[in-house]
């Protein structure tokens, strides 16, 4: 069981979570993630990055949006309260060693996951260039945690709410194209968005990292649910990821195969909400 | 196929026979020529084409008077061939004994001198190839098939015991105060912790799932193994003290090295299974319906994803669903498919039904609830609409060449015999490579090329104070041969920390 300490309510349906979890903050790194479950018997197991974290305090910290059943459940849950099980850390760490400048895209609550690949790569003392890409400025998280560590903070919004209007692959363009290039690019966000960061950045041949978010159920390798085509091999997120090259992975094939549930999904989110108006309306 | 015999009838039958046996020992005695004419007692099952669709368990279990009379069949041969056939070693011939007398929890007492799972065992062993396929009854009735049924009188003891409460916790040694890890809830780790527990020594079994019993849960089906069975056998070992720790992944919750130098362990036990499913590497695998068979059991048995108003975990509903394989996994997950509501299951397999390795009892179950088995024919393509689902399966036809390596005649494809199955989703139970993660993460563990865990013959690794077993050393197998692994390293690391200062 792990206590949630602290609770944050980042966008209309972002959430941060600190949680208690003494083993993963000690041995997770960056890039890593966990998978939570809410219920041992009938609840789901949910693939989440970890966002921060302290192994002198014992906690980590997760954002999530609310997209079905778990994170919805998730959400509504208070200071105090306890997650029945978290597992992990999973995947393989970040590549993270000195390499001169890199330039980190984080869209939407993608920025949340990038937060430790960004402290990682200033500690390694490279000059890390970030670009944050939301909708709108109310969309916009992690903001100030960037602007402290980022040697230089780009902000893109798709209505010129905050920063400027645009979208990253702008940005991310022409950094691309001064020299000297960027050494490295890690781009994680929407799949669409990590998509058209590696084809901006194919080009111009700037290594770039991707960290994808696939379904999942163990975590551990077992199920293979999780898998991607990469270069033309299977690959398992879980285990083998969830760092990729983005300029080998088969995006389509992987945006197709998230689709798998939608159904499901859509009918789940119809029914948390429709039972959370019910619950509000009781309290009342 | 056999014709299905409803409980009721065999019932009537077992007590008539049973009446004609006591007749004769009260007339004298039962001789061989006597017990071997007793007709083999039919293992109950439910109605196929109703229990088809529902998860509830298959085979029902002997009665009583069944019980009794299969276990008269048992000629107490002095050689006792089954005893050497059975990988722990169970006293098969004194068991029978009792059961024949009517003794049923002293049967029990003398399997669990040996074997801590029976009802487990009873249910998943596969006897045909180990006690009974050795026994002289068999033997002597030139039909390994008509050898008493030992398995199902051992699975009859253990529900008889556990049905009614009998079960004793085992007697545990002294605290040594040494601590032993168990990397592992399945068969090997939890025959691992009941055996080191006993010596006295304090036991954790690291577990990465969310439910302990490894594969017994996430892969076995409920119908064939029901889970209640499972959590009753942890449960006794949690009452003789055994810790256990669910979500805790060893190599990245902790790492063993961590366990044995920091956190005060003295011995630990590798049992992680094969748990890496292995793909066709064919075009058109990664589609929207392409599940490995672990993903499609794991999702219905562990995450109860069958149980839609419940369970959050969600279903891939499919009417016509093909597996590909012909093992125990894809039996069972051809008969998950029939209870999950689809209307048409085809198994492929590529060889013919002589070469299944599937156990004949599995086959034959899955036979009488519908599944079609389509033999010769093994997929090259499977095929997909524009929203990327599957809808069909290209496959070749095959025949039967010269024997393999495996002894197993080995299939040629025809040319030009390319044709197609349409379905909307495609099941791959093609087996399980080992799980990289603890080899990863453990500095100096040995493995082999096919990353199996290299161990000595007392399944000690190539670390000190590390031992191994099961699937992560034997490749994918069966529940009792991780068990009789798990027995050998439960020795000799008693043996070690008994000399340990």
């Amino acid at each position: 069981m792990h206590t949630i300490i602290e609770k944050r309510q980042l966008s209309a349906d972002v959430y941060y979570l600190k949680v208690s979890a003494p083993d993963i903050a000690r041995n997770r790194k960056a890039g890593q993630f966990v998978l939570v479950q809410i219920d041992i018997d009938y609840g789901e197991r949910i693939p989440l990055t970890i966002a921060d974290a302290s192994a002198e305090e014992k906690w980590i910290a997760l954002v999530f949006q609310t997209v079905g059943a778990t994170t919805l459940k998730l959400a509504q849950k208070k200071e105090g309260e306890k997650i029945a099980a978290i597992l992990g850390p999973l995947g393989q760490p970040t590549h993270i060693e000195k390499k001169g400048t890199v330039v980190c895209v984080g869209g939407g609550i993608g920025v949340a996951p990038l937060h430790p690949i960004v402290q990682a790569h200033k500690q390694a003392g490279n000059k890390v260039i970030v670009i944050m890409g939301a909708r709108n400025k109310d969309l916009l998280i992690f903001e100030e945690e960037m602007r402290a560590l980022a040697d230089e903070l780009i902000i893109m919004t798709d209505d010129g709410s905050a920063g400027t209007k645009g979208l990253v692959t702008e940005p991310l363009k022409a950094l691309c194209e001064k020299e000297p290039k960027p050494a490295e690019v890690v781009a994680i966000g929407p799949p669409i968005m990590m998509k058209f960061c590696a084809l901006t950045t194919k080009p111009y041949n700037v290594h770039t990292v991707v960290s994808l978010n696939t379904i999942m159920i163990d975590g551990t390798g077992m199920c293979g649910g999780c898998r991607v085509t990469i270069g033309g091999e299977t690959k398992f997120v879980c285990v083998d990821g969830p760092e990729f090259d983005g300029h080998l992975v088969d995006f389509d094939n992987m945006m197709m195969r998230m689709k798998s549930y939608k159904e499901r999904e859509t009918a789940d989110m119809h029914k948390c909400r429709a039972q959370a108006q019910a619950d509000a309306l009781s309290n009342k | 196929m056999s014709e299905y015999i409803p409980l009721e009838t065999l019932a009537q039958k077992a007590q008539n026979d049973l009446k004609a046996i006591n007749d004769k020992i009260a007339a004298g005695s039962l001789s061989v020529k006597d017990r071997m004419a007793i007709p083999q007692q039919e293992m109950p099952a439910r109605e196929p084409k109703k229990r088809a669709r529902e998860m509830d368990e298959v085979a029902m279990g002997y009665t009583k008077e069944q019980a009794i009379v299969e276990a008269n069949r048992c000629l107490q041969c002095k050689n006792q061939p089954c005893v050497a056939g059975c990988p722990v070693n169970v006293p098969i011939p004194q068991f029978l004994a009792k059961v024949a007398e009517g003794k049923f929890k002293e049967a029990v007492d003398v399997i669990k001198t040996t074997n801590l799972l029976p009802s487990i065992c009873g249910r998943v062993c596969p006897q045909e190839i180990q006690c009974q396929g050795v026994c002289t009854v068999g033997k002597s009735l030139k039909d390994a098939e008509k050898s008493v049924s030992i398995g199902r009188l051992e699975r009859f003891v253990a529900d008889y015991e556990r049905e009614n409460n009998l079960a004793t916790v085992l007697e545990v040694a002294p605290e040594t105060g040494k601590k032993v890890a168990v990397i592992g809830s399945g068969p090997a780790g939890l025959t691992v912790a009941a055996d080191v527990r006993r010596a006295g020594h304090t036991v954790t079994v690291f577990e990465a799932f969310h439910k302990t019993g490894g594969v017994m849960v996430y892969g076995i089906p409920e119908f064939r193994l029901p889970k209640a069975i499972v959590s009753n056998e942890v449960e006794m070992l949690k009452k003789m003290g055994v810790e256990f720790r669910t979500n805790f992944l060893v190599g990245r919750t902790g790492t063993l090295m961590q366990l044995l130098k920091e956190q005060g362990y003295d011995a630990a036990f590798v049992g992680t299974g094969a748990g890496l499913p292995k793909f066709m590497n064919i075009p058109g695998e990664n589609l929207i319906g392409v599940f490995s068979a672990n993903e499609y059991l794991t999702r219905a048995n562990l995450m109860k994803a069958y149980n839609t108003e419940k369970a959050d975990t969600p279903l891939f509903t499919a009417k016509h669903v093909v597996v590909v394989g012909g093992g125990n996994v894809a039996m069972d997950a051809a008969r998950m498919a029939l209870r999950l509501g689809a209307e048409q299951v085809d198994v492929v397999y590529r060889r013919t039904k002589n070469e299944m390795p599937a156990r004949r009892e599995e086959v034959a179950h899955a036979e009488e609830e519908g599944v079609n088995f389509r033999f010769l024919e093994n997929p090259v393509e499977i095929k997909g609409d524009e929203n990327g689902k599957v809808n069909a399966v290209t496959v070749l036809s095959y025949e039967l060449g010269e024997p393999d390596a495996s002894g197993r005649r080995s299939p040629v494809a025809v040319n030009g015999s390319e044709h197609s199955i349409e379905c909307d989703a495609v099941i791959v139970a093609l087996g399980n490579g080992s799980n990289p993660l603890m080899v990863q993460t453990t500095p100096g563990l040995e493995a082999n090329k096919r990353g199996n865990i290299v161990t000595d013959e007392n399944a000690q690794t190539s670390i000190p104070a590390v031992w191994a077993g099961g699937d992560i050393v034997l490749g994918a197998a069966t529940v009792i041969l991780a068990m009789g692994e798990g027995r050998k390293a439960a020795a000799s690391i008693n043996e070690y920390l008994s000399t340990k200062k």
